[in-house]
């Protein structure tokens, strides 16, 4: 078992003009959901609230772990991540943007050496590590970003537009990653995409957000 | 012409020969603005990270208190720290008046508004995503700060190396507060005003040599932090 996330009720209005409208849903540990919809329906929004960014208007987002609630702290807060659209890469090297999760967690050295090196083999960029993450093109940042988001090991791991804007090559190559993670079970993917091709060969549940509210397909 | 030729010759024979009154006077210079700039940074940069990070009651009056600051007349600081110091004054009573101290004290003073507004200045042009990315990935508050303060380093350096700037080349408040006691207080800038005055020229050609040299040091770093700083490839982090 790990993560269960569930949402219930969950509104957000910005300046008044309501974004969410009463976001109900469950996601079940180890499945792997797409949410599709259209620009403005609200998936970034829901996406920010449940990963715990910011808070809702109403509703409640709720985390157990094997039925136990778990309160909204740091010790939760690492136990999931949110890839955001724009990735914000550290001026610094591609080594050093992967490991920047476990650094302030304060991980050995050598376990960090490790699991960076292990992840850059995956995403392709082990031979990059020493460059200035910031000189990686749009499709490499996308997959740094992954592996930033992958070396914290999360159990909820919310994934918003993971190929938006990067060629098909890049595309491909996070697919598979996306595809590896739902194989092996350990994580919940939440993933936000345009596509529904993607959307129906990544994920088990597909959900429509629709005018606020999530929709299972 | 001659006075000014022998001015030259015998500046260059003070820093070749390494004269140790020039030496002297050279590192007391550095000592005096370094601590400065010791202090503007350890009271300027976290002033610079809070006004950034919190909404700060004031917020806009410290602001621009901190940009005017940034332009005061030297003199004028001087001025008043020499009335706060002085015998009759709030602090009379500690004796720092013509010590290093009050020199310390107000270079602190002048380099403080330049080392916090820049910090600021700094801070605020880092990408909102960066602290995001920061939060995504487990940060504590703390190393949310950490990490965007991280991002902004070159933009801070470069306020650091304006305030060293500033306070190097700064005259007329260290006269008031210092005194130019010589061997005491006495550093380049007053130093040069004094052997001008009495129309020796060799010392405060070579002081004024290597105070030219240190300001284009600190040029090319101010120049180093603000390119490192700038835009690198197609992601841009700073405007």
């Amino acid at each position: 078992m790990g993560l269960s996330l569930e949402v219930a009720g969950i509104t957000k209005a910005y300046h008044g003009q309501p974004v969410l409208q009463g976001c109900s849903f469950r996601f079940e540990p180890g499945r792997t959901y797409a949410v599709v919809g259209s620009n403005g329906s609200g998936k970034s929004t829901f996406f920010r609230i449940a990963a715990l960014l910011e808070p809702p208007d109403a509703g409640s987002i709720r985390y157990t772990d094997n039925g136990a609630v778990l309160p909204h702290d740091l010790h939760l807060r690492r136990r999931l991540t949110l890839l955001l659209p724009k990735i914000g890469v550290f001026n610094t090297t591609v080594f050093n943007n992967v490991a920047y999760g476990l650094k302030i967690r304060g991980r050995s050295t050598q376990e960090i050496e490790d699991r960076v090196n292990d992840l850059l083999i995956t995403v392709g960029l082990v031979h990059k590590r020493r460059q200035n993450a910031l000189n990686l093109s749009s499709g490499e940042t996308k997959r740094l970003g992954i592996a930033r988001a992958l070396v914290i090991e999360p159990e909820v791991f919310f994934l918003d537009e993971p190929t938006a804007n990067i060629d098909p090559k890049n595309t491909e190559i996070i697919e598979k990653i996306i595809l590896n993670m739902k194989t092996a079970e350990k994580s919940t993917i939440i993933l936000v995409t345009h596509d529904p091709g993607q959307a129906q060969g990544l994920a088990d549940h597909v959900l429509v957000m629709d005018n606020g509210r999530i929709v299972p397909l | 012409m001659h006075s000014i030729l022998y001015g030259f010759i015998g500046a260059f024979k003070l820093i070749l020969g390494a004269n140790p009154e020039l030496l002297r006077i050279i590192f007391l210079s550095l000592q005096v603005s370094g601590s400065a700039l010791i202090f503007a940074t350890l009271l300027g940069l976290p002033l610079g990270v809070t006004l950034a990070w919190r909404r700060v009651p004031l917020r806009g009056l410290i602001m621009s208190l901190l940009n005017t600051g940034m332009g005061l007349p030297p003199v004028v600081v001087g001025l008043f720290l020499y009335l706060i110091l002085s015998r009759s004054g709030p602090l009379g009573v500690l004796g720092l008046l013509y010590t290093p101290s009050a020199m310390v004290m107000v270079q602190t003073i002048l380099a403080l508004p330049i080392v916090a507004s820049l910090s600021h200045a700094a801070i605020v042009k880092v990408d909102p995503v960066i602290r995001q990315a920061a939060i995504t990935l487990g940060a504590t508050p703390f190393q949310e700060v950490t990490t965007v303060v991280r991002e902004a380093r070159y933009g801070i350096m470069a306020g650091v190396m304006a305030g060293l700037g500033r306070v190097m080349a700064e005259v007329g408040a260290i006269i008031i507060v210092g005194g130019n006691i010589a061997g005491y207080t006495r550093v380049m800038t007053t130093t040069i005003a004094l052997e001008t005055d009495k129309g020796e020229f060799e010392l405060a050609i070579a002081l004024g040599i290597i105070l030219l040299l240190i300001a284009w040091g600190i040029n090319i770093g101010l120049r180093f932090f603000q390119r490192q700083g700038s835009v690198r490839s197609g992601v841009i982090l700073w405007d």
